[in-house]
């Protein structure tokens, strides 16, 4: 296999030279690119990795420009966002890509997540990626819920009390613990203060720390593919995998492909919808927030309904919040819930498709009932999805054992 | 008092949560039908909305140039026919009434009308507007069937004149609340049932531009994105070939 051969790396003088002497740059674009050996077979679920990246950076240069404009302020939120909105040249263009950009986090970093129980892509060795990357998830939960007060309507005040009140439900030190939180007895001035300090450096700092040791743990223990073997196992001669292409160019040219099919799907959300019939942009969070008058209609943002589903499934405060929690971060444990030792969902029996076939419904249809009445049918519902949603991680060691795996190729399966 | 509204109030709330715009009473909402794009029935709105609505509302995230521009309006024409608050052009729609006298005449002050039809859409405006009835009971003579209970008075009587609501009673069996049916004129108004939806779609279109003005901008824009971005797209796919080749 002819490979084309990169300047980048080779010793040379000048310039590069004497940045080599004293900083690992060569040695850096080498380890991590020009000679980061991945799969040649990766299929379209490998590209929401770089697409949450793509996104990072969307969030965090329009958050810049939306900080020069926003106030943090009760009295004040509410109208600089429509002075972005309306009077500051492009700021329309940055509070839309953010707000956007928002919702598109969460379908790319589910998509992602998928991708690695599609293919077992959090088993051994890759357990720690996995781990980090569930870290970020949570990190970007709270990113988002704090980001979503910020603008200070209706849906975001009484969507932030509901969750805040949650915290209540704790034995003991429930209502202290919200005080804490809110820093006021209710949802004030100070709770936005803090939440904007939180939304713009705390957990930005925290995400972009977290992405970073998840593409150094990457890099370190090699991707995973779809047919989930380890190419490092079949090296040519010069030790390079017979079945990996370098990072770049190789990677990141069909990368690229990947990242402008997803800005035109984006741009396309970004000028012609940008509230998505209310569910990027609820319609209640157009007035301002009136701590006076509750809203007829809580609900939070879509991404959150799952979750949300399964708090309303339980009939107590307590156990609805434990419930919730636990289906957040249960997913944390599934390198030592999946006993399989076959990786790739291609050579794993009829038991784990069908189990992650009801778990993805289960997902979906709980994210729907979030966005319901909790009444009648709806509640009942909930309950069960929840307890289906739960029996794929929990019945996991057991049935992940005794499900029947076809032979796993030695090299990947490619159809140049 | 921490917990005063902590859970219970939210989550009652929650019980009904749908993405649904606003409720109306659950009577069902005649479409809209405007068209932000139509520049001549945006200048009609304005002139409703100056002449009828901002006595008493506000709409104060929308400046008057801007405004002008939007609606493809001279300066000179702006002054004499819209600016009735304000002395300059740079300022925003404020209303004639305080925010103090309208929440002590009414109850609660008149909303901003900024983001209105963003936040209870178009649809609901606009059926607000026809949706007036006399009631002897209420303060101000009317009830709204879209509204119970609302503090507006019916400030288009003139142009609508008044009508009667009719409602059918529910059977004894079920109970429940009587189910508006349909309006009977009372007295005309100057303007024609026809006519008047026509105002009416008007100033809810005006509405609907002033809740998003750069809105025409960003889908002219996107256009554009959209097409830069398929150049790039054919581009960027025949460099991955190229670079993709002699991969097998």
């Amino acid at each position: 296999m002819a490979r084309i051969e990169s300047e980048i790396g080779k010793p040379q003088g000048g310039f590069l030279k004497w940045i080599d002497d004293r900083f690992p740059l060569s040695e850096t674009m080498r380890y991590h690119a020009t000679e980061y050996y991945a799969s040649k077979n990766f299929n379209i679920w490998y590209v929401f990795g770089v697409l949450a990246m793509v996104v990072l950076v969307i969030q965090l240069v329009t958050g810049i420009f939306l900080t020069m404009n926003y106030k943090p302020s009760a009295d004040e939120a509410f109208a600089s966002v429509e002075y972005i909105m309306r009077d500051v040249s492009w700021g329309w263009l940055m509070r839309y890509l953010h707000s956007t950009g928002a919702s598109f986090f969460f379908i790319v970093v589910y998509l992602h997540m998928f991708r690695a129980m599609l293919y077992g892509s959090y088993k051994k060795p890759r357990e720690l990626i996995w781990i980090i990357g569930m870290l970020i998830f949570l990190v970007l939960m709270a990113e988002a819920f704090a980001g979503y007060l910020l603008p200070w309507g209706q849906m975001s005040y009484w969507g932030a009390q509901v969750i805040i009140s949650l915290f209540g439900a704790i034995p003991f030190v429930g209502d202290a613990l919200v005080e804490y939180i809110k820093g006021d007895y209710s949802i004030s001035d100070i709770t936005l203060n803090r939440f904007f300090a939180l939304h713009v450096i705390a957990l930005p700092l925290a995400l972009i720390g977290l992405v970073f040791v998840h593409i150094v743990a990457l890099h370190e223990v090699g991707s995973n593919n779809p047919d989930g073997i380890e190419i490092k196992e079949h090296k040519g001669p010069d030790g390079v995998p017979l079945d990996g292409v370098a990072f770049h160019p190789y990677h990141t040219s069909k990368d690229l492909v990947a990242i402008i099919v997803f800005l035109m799907i984006f741009s396309a959300v970004v000028f012609f919808a940008p509230d998505m019939g209310g569910y990027f942009l609820e319609h209640a969070n157009f007035e301002p927030a009136n701590t006076l008058v509750t809203p007829e209609h809580i609900a939070p943002v879509w991404y959150f309904t799952p979750y949300y589903a399964i708090l309303r499934a339980v009939p107590n405060k307590l156990w609805g919040a434990v419930l919730m929690g636990a289906a957040v971060v249960l997913p944390l444990f599934l390198p030592w819930l999946d006993r399989c030792r076959v990786r790739s969902i291609r050579y794993r029996g009829w038991i784990y498709r069908s189990a992650l076939g009801l778990f993805v419904i289960s997902f979906f249809a709980l994210g729907w009932l979030g966005l319901q009445p909790s009444e009648g049918i709806y509640v009942n519902l909930a309950r069960l999805f929840t307890v289906i949603y739960f029996a794929f991680f929990l019945l996991m060691p057991y049935y992940s054992t005794i499900d029947k795996t076809k032979p796993v190729p030695d090299r990947v399966v490619y159809h140049g | 008092m921490v917990r005063l509204c902590g859970y219970g109030l939210p989550l009652a709330a929650l019980l009904m949560s749908s993405l649904a715009f606003a409720a109306s009473g659950g009577v069902a909402l005649e479409p809209a039908g405007n068209d932000v794009s139509n520049v001549a029935s945006l200048q009609r709105g304005a002139r409703n909305f100056m002449n009828y609505c901002s006595g008493c509302h506000s709409a104060k995230y929308v400046r008057y140039n801007t405004l002008a521009e939007g609606l493809e309006l001279t300066e000179d024409h702006l002054v004499e026919y819209l600016m009735f608050n304000a002395e300059k052009t740079f300022e925003t729609i404020r209303s004639t009434m305080s925010t103090e006298d309208g929440g002590r005449w009414f109850g609660q002050a008149p909303p901003d009308m900024s983001l209105i039809a963003r936040s209870k859409g178009t649809n609901y405006i606009y059926n607000f507007l026809k949706g007036f009835y006399l009631e002897e009971r209420s303060p101000t003579g009317v009830n709204n069937v879209h509204l119970a209970g609302t503090s507006m008075p019916h400030v288009l009587w003139e142009l609508q004149g008044y009508q009667a609501a009719l409602f059918d009673l529910p059977d004894d069996s079920e109970g429940g609340a009587p189910q508006f049916s349909e309006f009977e004129s009372v007295t005309p108004g100057t303007l024609s049932p026809e006519d008047y939806d026509a105002f009416v779609r008007d100033t809810v279109n005006f509405l609907e531009y002033i809740s998003e003005p750069i809105r025409g901008t960003r889908r002219v824009l996107g256009v554009w994105v959209l097409l830069y971005l398929t150049l790039f797209l054919i581009i960027a796919s025949m460099l991955k070939n190229q670079i993709w080749k002699d991969v097998s």
